[in-house]
């Protein structure tokens, strides 16, 4: 495919100088998206830890928490679920949420890391828009969070939960917004974070405090049984709806409310990572300005 | 030279300045200013790199040569002044502006964990360059730094030296047609320097690329090249160095610093750290 600049000017050994006509091209949109998801991947492939990690968090969580659980926990017939259930099938829709969280940190975490080492700007002088580079790169970490999905899925299964055969395919919608909603989360929460160091209180004081207060390890009504206030809490969380948009798509139904809070967090996550990058009025310049 | 000594020899310079003619620039910086809070990092700059040229830009450390690279990249948003590209304002249509731009950063912003040719891809993809023509122009500009031979190495794997040739040959793998360089040679050996300066000016000199060099080292300028000297967020003087020379009654380049800022260049051999 060729470049998306095209230019007159002189020929010369090393490459053509000159004026320039300049337009970007869809294509070239294109190759620099698929530049980026590239890239991602390549990260993702080489650092196969970051992808043994992604995994070996929700399979502790359901090889040991829920066999442990199982027998205290119990959760009742209620919508997506037409049975009594297991814990261990509960606990699937909350770990592949988990899992997309997780990944969405781990991914701003490269983006605070990339800051640092300058890898960051390499992107940022792209002649494409910035709001493009940052979809795609939003884009790129919510199909790697996909893919280690359906790699616990397949575990999952074989491990013996019981899935139901369609919601392999239907679960994939709700995987993308929410894997996207999630990762834009993390992208706002990078601009915030100065250094690397930090991000160990983002973790303390967003990733736990998200995940457990919401419905990915226990039902809501038990959380409201036992402390409406946290049930609240709960219903305000965002983390919540993706599970439960996953949790119903993987039974091939369609929870509107939490498609709906989904669509909203991801448009306004999206917007406000734009936003944060901004050269003009972002964070990131208002940080430049107070650390210097 | 103190007070109104400096303001004559910055009339004087403002003169012996390449021709202002849009057409026959490739980089134009026009009344730039830039804070950080209460602090002003840039103070009314400007500066015009013409085709083809090659110019240095002189400044100690903390003179605000970073603050101007990060304007002229576009990581910061000029709030006054005008910065143009090619004639590309680099606020109002920073897409073109960006395209037409080769840029080295003093930090190492190589991704060590792929290889050097994975970079130079990735690096063509941003620039909406893909498929046999990316491979084509990144074999290209790898043979062009000699380092053809490295290209399935991580770039973990290379020296100091190698991996600032790899960001050059990926700062051109898009054929920009300013090259901008952020103290290049800080933290390399004297070899290395030496060879990344002059690949540098052959570039220049042989291809047609403008190149903006900034610097705090005095012997990496030749008595032909055009250079701005930036001093505290100001620009004090913009001519041949041999004008400059000149026009400060000094007998060599860092005679004539020291009598500009009052301060003395730092030495060859002394010089690690960054603006």
């Amino acid at each position: 495919m060729s470049a998306s600049v095209t230019r007159a000017g002189s020929d010369t050994a090393f490459g053509t100088v000159g004026r320039a006509r300049h337009g970007l091209t869809l294509g070239g949109y294109a190759i620099c998206m698929r530049g980026i998801l590239w890239r991602e991947g390549l990260r993702f492939v080489h650092q196969r830890g970051r992808f043994l990690s992604a995994l070996v968090r929700p399979l502790v969580w359901l090889v040991i928490f829920a066999a442990g659980w199982r027998q205290v926990l119990g959760v009742s017939i209620m919508p997506p679920y037409h049975v009594y259930i297991l814990y261990s099938t509960y606990v699937v829709p909350g770990l592949l949420a988990m899992i997309q969280f997780f990944y969405g940190m781990q991914s701003s975490l490269s983006l605070v890391y990339d800051r640092e080492m300058g890898n960051m700007r390499v992107l940022l002088v792209s002649p494409f828009p910035r709001w493009f580079l940052l979809v795609s790169r939003l884009i790129a970490s919510t199909v790697i969070s996909v893919i280690q999905c359906y790699a616990f899925l397949a575990i999952a299964w074989l491990w013996g939960v019981d899935l139901p055969d369609y919601g392999w395919i239907t679960v994939l919608p709700a995987l993308l917004l929410s894997g996207f909603m999630l990762s834009a989360m993390g992208m706002v929460l990078s601009s915030c974070v100065r250094q690397l160091e930090n991000f160990a209180g983002v973790m303390n004081f967003v990733i736990f405090p998200l995940f457990f207060a919401s419905s990915a390890l226990y039902p809501l009504w038990q959380v409201q049984q036992s402390s409406p206030l946290l049930y609240q809490v709960c219903l305000l969380n965002p983390f919540t709806y993706a599970v439960e948009l996953i949790r119903f798509c993987l039974y091939s139904t369609f929870n509107p409310t939490a498609l709906a809070v989904v669509l909203g967090c991801l448009v306004v996550f999206t917007a406000a990572a734009i936003l944060a990058y901004d050269p003009a009025r972002g964070l990131m310049a208002r940080r430049q300005r107070a650390e210097t | 030279m103190h007070g109104a000594g400096r303001s004559e020899l910055r009339a004087e310079a403002v003169r012996l300045a390449p021709p202002s003619n849009e057409d026959e620039l490739a980089l134009s910086v026009e009344g730039v200013s830039h804070s950080y809070g209460q602090r002003r990092a840039l103070d009314d700059v400007s500066l015009a790199v013409p085709r083809g040229g090659f110019t240095a830009l002189l400044g100690l450390n903390g003179a605000g040569k970073t603050t101007l690279f990060s304007l002229i990249t576009r990581l910061f948003d000029t709030r006054r002044g005008r910065i143009s590209v090619q004639g590309f304002d680099v606020s109002r249509k920073p897409s073109a502006a960006l395209a037409e731009l080769g840029v080295v950063f003093q930090a190492r912003t190589l991704d060590l964990d792929i290889t050097v040719r994975d970079n130079l891809l990735y690096h063509a993809a941003l620039h909406g360059m893909g498929g046999r023509r990316a491979r084509t122009r990144a074999a290209a500009v790898l043979q062009e730094v000699g380092l053809a031979e490295r290209a399935r190495d991580k770039a973990r794997q290379l020296s100091g030296g190698q991996m600032r040739r790899v960001e050059i040959a990926r700062a051109l793998i898009h054929e920009p047609s300013v090259l901008v360089l952020d103290e290049p040679t800080v933290g390399l050996d004297v070899a290395s320097k030496a060879a990344i300066v002059e690949q540098v000016r052959n570039l220049s000199r042989t291809n047609g690329v403008a190149v903006l060099w900034a610097t705090h080292l005095l012997d990496e300028i030749e008595p032909d090249d055009h250079v701005v000297v930036l001093h505290l967020g100001k620009v004090l003087a913009a001519a041949q160095m041999s004008e400059i020379v000149a026009s400060t009654g000094a007998a060599d380049l860092r005679s004539a610093f020291r009598a500009l800022t009052g301060t003395a260049a730092p030495a060859a051999e002394a010089e690690e750290g960054g603006a």
